[in-house]
């Protein structure tokens, strides 16, 4: 009808209906579970509402004015009260038990997960692949493979969402938050900041290109930068001068750090932590706050001086530290090249 | 018909044919004297609800971060003129104490001791804001003022006054910034409701002179001295909060 | 001889009265300096539909600008200060006040019986703290804007942006001392000013529901009065409690912001569903099904209301079990508002229903508002939130309550009490062509809200990706035809100040107490203090009076 009445309306039309989907790609393994959910949602939705608008239209139509002409006053009736209280809570709690189980699966990676960090600032992401890889507004990953996000912002609040996977997460200055996915199709997708965070907000956007794990080798091969991010930290590990204290020697100022990922630490104020990503990049900014037990509060404070990144690269670091030796080695090396006199002789490949 | 037997406030409906329209303080849309009053002090309280409310939020953020930075608002507390908060404290029990006497006063019907005790808190009232004034100045030499005039100094390096006090590392000496950014929000809004009060009682002490409270009507010097027995007790909880942290040791 | 004064004029030869408080002095000055409840109602109505229009105009240009994927119309910035006003505008100068300072100031007297509030004089200064908070931020808008969002996120709106946040921030805080005062008000009147024999039991759910609102702004707004203090202050001076370079915790503010915002959405609503209770009894004769039910349930929305606050923040990394915590407490906090669906259409059940323009609007508050409700469960659920949460699924959610839910029981509060107000009906078949409008535009506007928010489009976008498009442009079709449905009721209103029909005492025959008075009321209300014998929503004690009243009179 409408292409006789006006053919431009009619193309215009068409091209617009081709282009209204009406629900986002399932592309990572938590979305089926999210959309299940939702289906349940909407299942309870439609028929709460659904009986709501039947009693209205029901009785407006049986109770009109011209129909009924007297109303029967009725007081209440406390078994429909209970009966209308008991059954939306009982739909409510299942709502509630279902949610938290699958906010618990989005928000606790598998331990198996490989990590990508993601620096947020106005208006833009960039993502810090272990293997040295740099990227801005976009994020390649494997498909078939957990992946973690280990998130930090540089300057205001932004959020991390990539509505295909059904995953999103706060990202906030001055502490890491993670998120992880695994995505299942190959393919690309948005990326948004869902979080308000200055003039182009609406700019600070890109694109998650989930790949087979063939294509993704190929892409990690090609964009490398030369050197992995625990080299970058290396080296910045010795431009600060960390190695001074932090030397393994048995005598040495500060604590041995090989290894020391993912155990617990005891604090000076008798408490432990877990050393994770968190915590040692918060000790690195703020050493008083977790003093660690059995050392001297001598840790100057690397606030303002090594920026995300850097702290980035200073955390996966010692995270593949499995051996003081290189460390031991640097020390030598800049001794020797300063010609200090009371150089100590390195302890070798003594490992604490 | 008689459907009076199911009046709301039985006693006000009793002492309706007694007051209704003789008092000249008695508003229009009042039954009784007693009903205004009581009004009037249900009001009151509900406002000093609503002021807890206002100090709970900088309570809470105190809390807050006395748990994470505690070395640094020891180190901040410290710096605070010991003698001067003690006597604030004695100053403001001691105006409540007079201001509690006024309400008597104003019960008891003496215009005279009226005038006599809001006077005294009056003063009372302007020694605390003076002996502030006097604090903040201190901090101001001293550096002490976060964002506007600021330096750490006093923390990195060792106090004569507490030999025992170790001298801050520079990032924990940072955190006094947040110490001191409470104690002025906190100090600075509670002298805001003084200076209010002072004003306030400036007001009252003149219609007082003229002999507005001592007829009978009093709910306005009943109410000012629950808001001010009220900005006092914050000043009560201040004091230990900010000047008393650690001093045992 | 009954000692009640309350009389019945007759219908049909009904005539405006000779005194009323519209006309009881004249002059600006008899306005500006008036204490009576109900003339500071109208100030407010006045002040309160002006912000609407600026709020309103801002929603316009954010649908217009979101017709085309590239935003053109609008500089991203234009854009951000542009919704920032309609967020700021319509929550803190509109939505919070209008319903409990309009219709609360001009019926919580008249319903249970009392010559004015208990605090007039204090009445009359909110609404001059209303307007010097309004102007405060109308200065910021005007020289240069706002562009934070209403929500003030810290670090961005301390370090981060340079527009006239400080001046926001002081307007919203001013204003809240207006809210503050309201509801002392409120609260006394309501404990302290019945009439004799009005029980807590014969009261209106009316009141029964701004009782709750007042609780809310008692004990939320100083919070909100405070952060807002804070943001201000670090903004100007630099301290650092929200600075996470300084050791602040930006987080905190979020705490602060929504532990008032939170309860703040139920000022948004509670008086909404004050206004239902009275015109479903109304106009379906008949009294409140479960009347202790839904009393109850007010205070208990307004009770739990305060522990809820933290579901704004289930992606911000607060820990899981308060994640759980916050959960399970939003879940509950839904169950009183079924309650009162359910209730509600239940009343209709074997009543005596006529279709007058306010139970239009009632019903289509019963529609949108559970609508609303539901989907407010998907945001609650914590795995749905977080694909949902920042999205425009959550701009659909609030707005289906607060401006289908909300702005729909305003529509019927104003027509159902606007007899009352002015003494002159508005006309009738106009009202329910308007309400019609309203609701198709309403659910045109917003129902492709919730496809585009699932589909992941998120808030605040000043352009969007083109597959978003379709939505878009139905969404701002239906803008355009919901500003017609707001524009209409302002014409007739306007109109009927002078033509419309004298209304008369009761022309709803409705029980309440306000409506055994003359319309407009008397400047005193009641010549005599009324006394109370009956219950509320009692239409079996209303056909006596008007029985024995036509026997009297004829």
């Amino acid at each position: 009808m409408m292409q006789y009445i006006s053919p431009v309306l009619w193309q215009f039309l068409q091209k617009w209906l081709h282009r209204l989907p009406l629900f986002p790609p399932e592309a990572s393994s938590i979305a089926p579970y999210t959309d299940e959910f939702y289906f349940y949602l909407l299942v309870i939705s439609f028929i709460g509402t659904g009986i709501v608008v039947a009693m209205v239209i029901g009785f407006s139509v049986l109770y009109r004015k011209e129909r009924n002409p007297e109303a029967t006053q009725i007081e209440g009736n406390t078994l429909l009260e209970a009966t209308w209280t008991i059954i939306p809570l009982g739909l409510f709690l299942i709502a509630f038990v279902w949610g938290a189980l699958l906010y618990f699966r989005i928000y606790n990676p598998p331990t198996n997960a490989m990590n990508i960090y993601i620096v947020g600032k106005q208006w833009m992401w960039k993502a810090e692949h272990p293997g040295g890889q740099h990227e801005i507004n976009a994020l390649h990953v494997p498909i078939n493979r957990p992946v973690q996000l280990t998130m930090i912002s540089q300057d205001v609040f932004h959020s991390f969402s990539i509505p295909a996977f059904r995953v999103k997460r706060e990202v906030i200055p001055g502490r890491y938050t993670t998120v992880w996915f695994e995505a299942t199709q190959p393919g690309t997708y948005h990326l948004f900041c869902t979080q308000y965070c200055g003039t182009l907000h609406s700019q600070m956007i890109g694109e998650v290109v989930a790949m087979s794990p063939e294509d993704y080798q190929k892409w990690t091969n090609s964009s490398t930068s030369g050197s992995s991010l625990a080299q970058n930290g290396e080296r910045l590990f010795a431009s600060l001068g960390c190695g001074q204290c932090h030397s393994g020697n048995p005598e040495a100022r500060g604590p041995n750090l090989a290894g020391v990922y993912g155990t617990k630490i005891q604090l000076a104020n008798g408490s432990f932590v877990t050393a994770d990503d968190a915590f040692l990049r918060d000790i690195i900014l703020n050493p008083t706050l977790h003093q660690v037990a059995g050392y001297a509060p001598i840790m100057p404070t690397y606030q303002g001086q090594v920026s995300e990144e850097g702290l980035i690269s200073l955390v996966e670091f010692i995270k593949n530290l499995n051996s003081n030796y290189r460390i031991q080695q640097t020390l030598t090396t800049s001794q020797v090249q300063s010609a200090a006199p009371t150089a100590a002789p390195g302890q070798g490949m003594v490992k604490q | 018909m008689d459907s009076q037997a199911i009046a709301t406030q039985p006693t006000s409906a009793q002492e309706a044919h007694g007051e209704h329209g003789h008092s000249p303080h008695l508003r229009h849309h009042f039954a009784t004297v007693a009903q205004q009053r009581e009004a009037a002090s249900f009001g009151m309280w509900l406002f000093l609800l609503t002021e807890i409310m206002f100090f709970g939020g900088m309570f809470t953020a105190y809390l807050i971060y006395r748990n994470w930075y505690y070395p640094a608002f020891v180190a901040g507390s410290h710096w605070m003129v010991m003698w001067a908060g003690t006597l604030n404290t004695t100053v403001l029990i001691c105006s409540s104490f007079t201001m509690a006497m006024g309400v008597y006063s104003a019960e008891t019907r003496n215009r005279k001791a009226l005038l006599r005790y809001l006077t005294i808190t009056l003063l009372f009232g302007l020694v605390f804001l003076l002996i502030k004034a006097y604090e903040w100045h201190d901090e101001w030499e001293h550096h002490h003022v976060p964002g506007i005039n600021f330096s750490i100094s006093d923390f990195t390096h060792p106090d004569p006054r507490y030999p025992l006090d170790k001298p801050l590392p520079v990032d924990m000496a940072e955190k006094t910034q947040t110490y001191f950014s409470l104690y002025f929000m906190l100090t600075g809004v509670h002298a805001l409701h003084m200076l209010v009060g002072v004003s306030i009682l400036v007001v009252l002490l003149f219609q007082a002179w003229r002999g507005a409270y001592t007829t009978g009507h009093m709910t306005t010097i009943e109410n000012f001295g629950l808001y001010w027995h009220f900005v006092d007790i914050v000043w009560i909880f201040l004091f230990p909060l900010l000047y008393l942290i650690s001093r045992h040791q | 001889m009954s000692s009640t004064s309350i009389v019945l004029p007759d219908q049909q030869t009904a005539f405006l009265p000779k005194r009323s408080f519209l006309n009881s002095s004249y002059g600006l000055k008899s306005w500006l300096l008036t204490l009576d409840h109900k003339r500071i109602a109208i100030l407010y109505l006045i002040t309160t539909c002006f912000f609407f229009t600026i709020g309103g105009t801002a929603a316009a240009l954010i649908r217009l600008n979101l017709l085309t994927p590239g935003g053109e119309l609008m500089a991203a910035d234009t854009y951000n200060k542009v919704f920032s006003i309609h967020g700021i505008i319509m929550v803190f100068f509109f939505l919070v006040p209008i319903a409990p300072a309009v219709l609360g100031n001009f019926c919580i007297p008249l319903m249970i019986g009392a010559k004015d509030v208990a605090f007039p004089r204090l009445n009359l200064l909110s609404w001059y703290i209303f307007v010097t908070g309004g102007l405060i931020e109308l200065y910021a808008i005007i020289w240069g804007g706002i562009d934070t969002g209403w929500t003030f996120t810290t670090p961005l709106s301390t370090h981060y942006v340079n527009t006239h946040v400080i001046a926001g921030a002081m307007g919203i805080f001013v204003a809240g001392f207006s809210s503050i005062l309201t509801g002392v008000n409120f609260i006394v009147t309501i404990h302290r000013l019945r009439a004799p024999g009005m029980t807590w039991f014969r009261l209106p759910l009316f009141i029964w529901s701004y009782y709750a609102t007042s609780i809310i702004f008692v004990l939320a707004t100083p919070v909100i009065a405070i952060a807002l203090a804070l943001v201000g202050l670090e903004r100007f001076t630099g301290i650092g409690v929200f600075d996470p370079a300084k050791g602040g915790d930006p987080l905190l503010f979020q705490h602060l912001f929504w532990f008032y915002s939170h309860p703040a959405v139920y000022v948004m609503i509670l008086p909404g569903m004050g206004i239902m209770s009275e015109v479903v009894a109304c106009f379906s004769r008949k009294r409140v099904f479960g009347y202790t039910a839904v009393a109850f349930s007010s205070v208990a929305i307004a009770v739990f209301s305060f522990f809820v606050w933290a579901h704004h923040m289930f992606i911000m990394g607060i820990s899981n079990y308060s994640a759980l915590v916050f959960s399970l407490m939003t879940m509950l906090v839904a169950v009183p508002s079924a309650i009162k669906i359910f209730n509600w259409s239940s009343t209709l059940y074997k009543g005596s229903i006529s279709f007058d323009t306010p139970i239009l609007y009632a019903f289509s508050f019963i529609g949108l508002f559970t609508i609303g409700g539901l989907t407010g469960v998907y945001l609650a659920s914590l795995g749905m939130d977080i694909h949902l949460t920042e999205t425009y699924f959550i701009v659909a959610h609030f707005h289906y309550v607060m401006v289908g839910g909300m702005v729909s029981a305003l529509m019927a509060g104003l027509h159902f009490w606007w007899p009352k107000i002015t003494g002159r009906m508005y006309p009738e078949m106009l009202g329910r062509l308007a309400a019609c409008i309203l609701f198709i535009g309403f659910n045109l506007t917003f129902f492709p809200q919730f496809i585009l928010g699932y589909m992941g489009m998120p808030r605040r976008y000043h352009a969007y990706p083109p597959e978003f498009q379709v939505l878009n442009v139905l969404s701002t079709a239906g803008a355009s035809i919901l500003a017609i449905g707001y524009i209409l009721p302002a014409i007739y209103f306007l109109w009927s100040l002078k033509y419309g029909k004298v209304a008369g005492a009761n022309p709803w025959r409705a029980p309440g107490l306000e409506w055994q008075v003359q319309s407009p009321p008397l400047e005193e209300n009641f010549t005599e203090t009324p006394v109370v014998d009956f219950e509320a929503y009692d239409f079996e004690w209303l056909a006596k009076q008007t029985s024995s009243e036509v026997q009297t009179v004829g």
